[in-house]
């Protein structure tokens, strides 16, 4: 059986002032109908770029090349503009991270809903207001006839928040990704929002990608996580494991530097950057803040078996139990 | 020994709402009412969602405002009352300097167009008599302290990450050697990795200096780990406040409670049942009658839609709420 999404060995340059700029470096990615992939990372780690790159929303300087990016059997690299359109927005949706500067502020919130609903399903006008009525009412906007005339700066951002996600389902995605969405509102709507997206995605048996840099939020929602570092992927795993059982130094270093697991006063904390342009470490690029890394790392980096985790490193931690659990599941 | 270093007593600050031509339409309560006390080498942290008073809280301590009633201590003594419309607020130079802030945003708290070493020495020329050698020796020591190299000094804003950035804030702040330092978000805009750097370097900083923090933070694993003391608002009053250990084992507010099963945790084996709030803050304009927090409480009464509930205090912890969880 054929993958919803799968993604292999892609890789964005952007054409910058100081040359190439590697901002995606050979990623794997598959997702299937009813799933939950979940993306970590930091900033800088190109959670975002890659999945632009699927969206074909990166600017003119940018360079993608890919082994196979695939979605639904279609070939999303060689499809001309024209078939990306009828595709993006309608069978792949994407909810951004600013939900406030996401929406259009010169028009109303009924009128961007129904410009989808226009587009995508072709509706009346009569239907589309009814559509976007229900809409809002699924995404749990009290009073979403009255909501119809506002205007985004009316709404708060948990509500805008609510449209985009609206919008989102107006044409009944099949892929679903979700860049940082609650990344901008309080805890509280946080929770909300994330019950929301699961609630749709489990009764509309969509695939959805979640990018975060929220470790709390992966381990609420997520059943696999992608680990990424400066463009990288460094590790996948389902999430119980990720979190028992981290195998690269990176996502371990991430997940002690946690204060909810600091033991101490003290967090136990990843000295140095992530390398940026003109600092990539020649092969591992972690090696430099890694505490694992020995001569080795500078000179090669190999990425390991399923079994432990994909990590790419050449000394992946090991757990001595993992064979003896592994057996039991 | 540690003594009390600042106090609020009902501290409140209102702000008119004009439209138009002097025609007021409303009062906005952004704080009301609140009362702490904290002593030095301690950490009082307050949580909120947005909206609720924090910023508000952390400009008033910080002297930046006037408030509308009540008064701040410092060392025992007043150090900021209300001013009446004649009079300028103008607290004194060494309260001043005995309360900083560090705002939430290093990307839009640093001047751009000031090198680092401006941004540093700035507070001393403003508020000492020190010669120019003397400034700069301070700042470059102020510098190393917050893990900055000596270079640092000559560059602009820009050429620093997030992180970096922040350290420079801190640095600011900590040059006047106050006794209080109020952190306004310090960490939420920064990467994972870098933000244990940060709180790192705030804990060595207070556990050498002795320092009293007042942190605003909406990252609740973040003030588990940090604070001594939790001040829970909503909508510009104190719901719940407590030692650290016992409000986070046992919230009694409903709204505490919720706030605490809304945030993630990062165990993936005991994803939990949310308390999930419904609905979201209510506008401070115009407030819900009775309790604020009534219209999205579970254990909410008659009684919660009637009155305000009065805040009572016993065994350490402030709380304000009729039906609080037994």
């Amino acid at each position: 059986m054929k993958k919803l999404l799968e993604i292999k060995n892609l890789s964005i340059d952007f054409q910058t002032a100081g040359g190439l700029f590697r901002a995606v470096d050979h990623i794997d990615m598959t997702c299937d109908s009813g799933e939950v992939l979940a993306i970590v990372g930091e900033s800088g780690s190109g959670k975002s770029v890659a999945m632009l790159a699927l969206m074909g929303l990166l600017p003119w300087n940018a360079k993608i090349s890919a082994e196979i990016m695939q979605f639904d059997s279609k070939n999303m690299l060689s499809i001309s503009k024209k078939e990306r359109r009828k595709i993006i927005g309608k069978h792949i949706g994407m909810i951004f991270q600013e939900p406030m500067s996401s929406l259009n502020p010169c028009f109303t919130v009924g009128f961007q809903i129904a410009e989808t609903l226009k587009l995508h399903l072709g509706l009346k006008r009569a239907q589309r207001r009814r559509k976007a009525i229900e809409l809002l009412e699924l995404v749990g906007i009290p009073a979403p006839e009255t909501r119809l005339n506002a205007f985004p700066h009316q709404l708060s951002g948990g509500m805008c928040q609510r449209v985009m996600i609206a919008m989102v389902l107006a044409s009944k995605p099949k892929l679903l990704i979700a860049d940082e969405p609650t990344t901008a509102l309080d805890v509280t709507i946080q929770a909300q929002i994330l019950d929301l997206l699961l609630a749709l995605q489990r009764e509309k048996n969509m695939a959805l990608i979640l990018i975060t840099h929220d470790m709390g939020v992966v381990a609420e929602t997520a059943e696999r996580v992608q680990v990424q570092y400066a463009g990288q992927k460094v590790e996948e795993q389902k999430v119980d494991n990720l979190f028992k059982t981290p195998h690269h130094p990176y996502t371990l270093a991430l997940l002690s530097s946690l204060p909810e697991r600091a033991s101490g006063r003290k967090l136990p904390s990843i000295a140095g950057l992530v390398p940026g342009q003109f600092d990539r470490p020649p092969a591992c690029l972690f090696a430099p803040r890694c505490s694992f890394a020995k001569n080795l790392c500078n000179k090669k980096v190999e990425k390991q078996s399923n079994a432990l985790g994909q990590a790419l490193c050449n000394f992946p931690i090991t757990y001595p139990q993992q064979k003896s659990a592994n057996a039991k599941v | 020994m540690s003594k009390t270093i600042i106090a609020a007593r009902d501290l409140t600050r209102h702000y008119p709402v004009k439209r138009g031509f002097l025609k007021k339409i409303g009062l906005v309560k952004a704080l009301e009412g609140i009362n702490f006390e904290l002593k030095t080498g301690k950490t009082l942290a307050v949580v909120g969602e947005s909206g609720c008073g924090k910023s508000t809280l952390a400009r008033l301590i910080a002297m930046i405002e006037a408030p509308t009633r009540g008064s701040l201590e410092i060392n025992g003594e007043i150090a900021s009352q209300p001013v009446t419309r004649s009079q300028r607020f103008i607290p004194k130079i060494e309260n001043r300097k005995a309360v900083q802030i560090v705002f939430q945003n290093p990307y839009a708290s640093l001047n751009p167009r000031h090198k680092t070493g401006t941004i540093l020495e700035e507070p001393l020329f403003l508020n000492t008599k020190m010669q120019a050698a003397q400034r700069r020796k301070l700042a470059e020591k102020m510098m190393e302290q917050v893990g900055l190299r000596p270079e640092h000094y000559e560059r602009y804003p820009h050429m620093f990450s997030g992180g970096q950035r922040q350290r420079i804030a801190i640095a600011r702040a900590m040059i006047l050697n106050p006794k209080v330092l109020v952190l306004d978000e310090p960490v939420s805009a920064l990467d994972l990795s870098i933000q244990a750097q940060v709180l790192n370097l705030l804990t060595d900083l207070q556990e050498e200096r002795n320092l009293a923090y007042i942190f605003i933070s909406h990252d609740l694993s973040v003030v588990k780990h940090l604070a001594d003391e939790v001040m829970v608002m909503y909508l510009g009053k104190v719901v719940e406040a407590a030692p650290t250990k016992s409000l986070f084992e046992k919230p009694r507010h409903p709204y505490t409670a919720a706030l605490l099963s809304a945030t993630p945790t990062i165990n993936p084996a005991t994803r939990k049942k949310r308390i999930t709030l419904t609905g979201e803050l209510p506008s401070p304009l115009n407030p819900p009658k009775g309790c604020a927090f009534n219209p999205r409480c579970a254990n909410a009464s008659d009684i919660c839609r009637m009155k305000a509930p009065p805040t009572e205090t016993s065994a350490g912890r402030q709380l304000a709420c009729f039906n609080p969880i037994a």
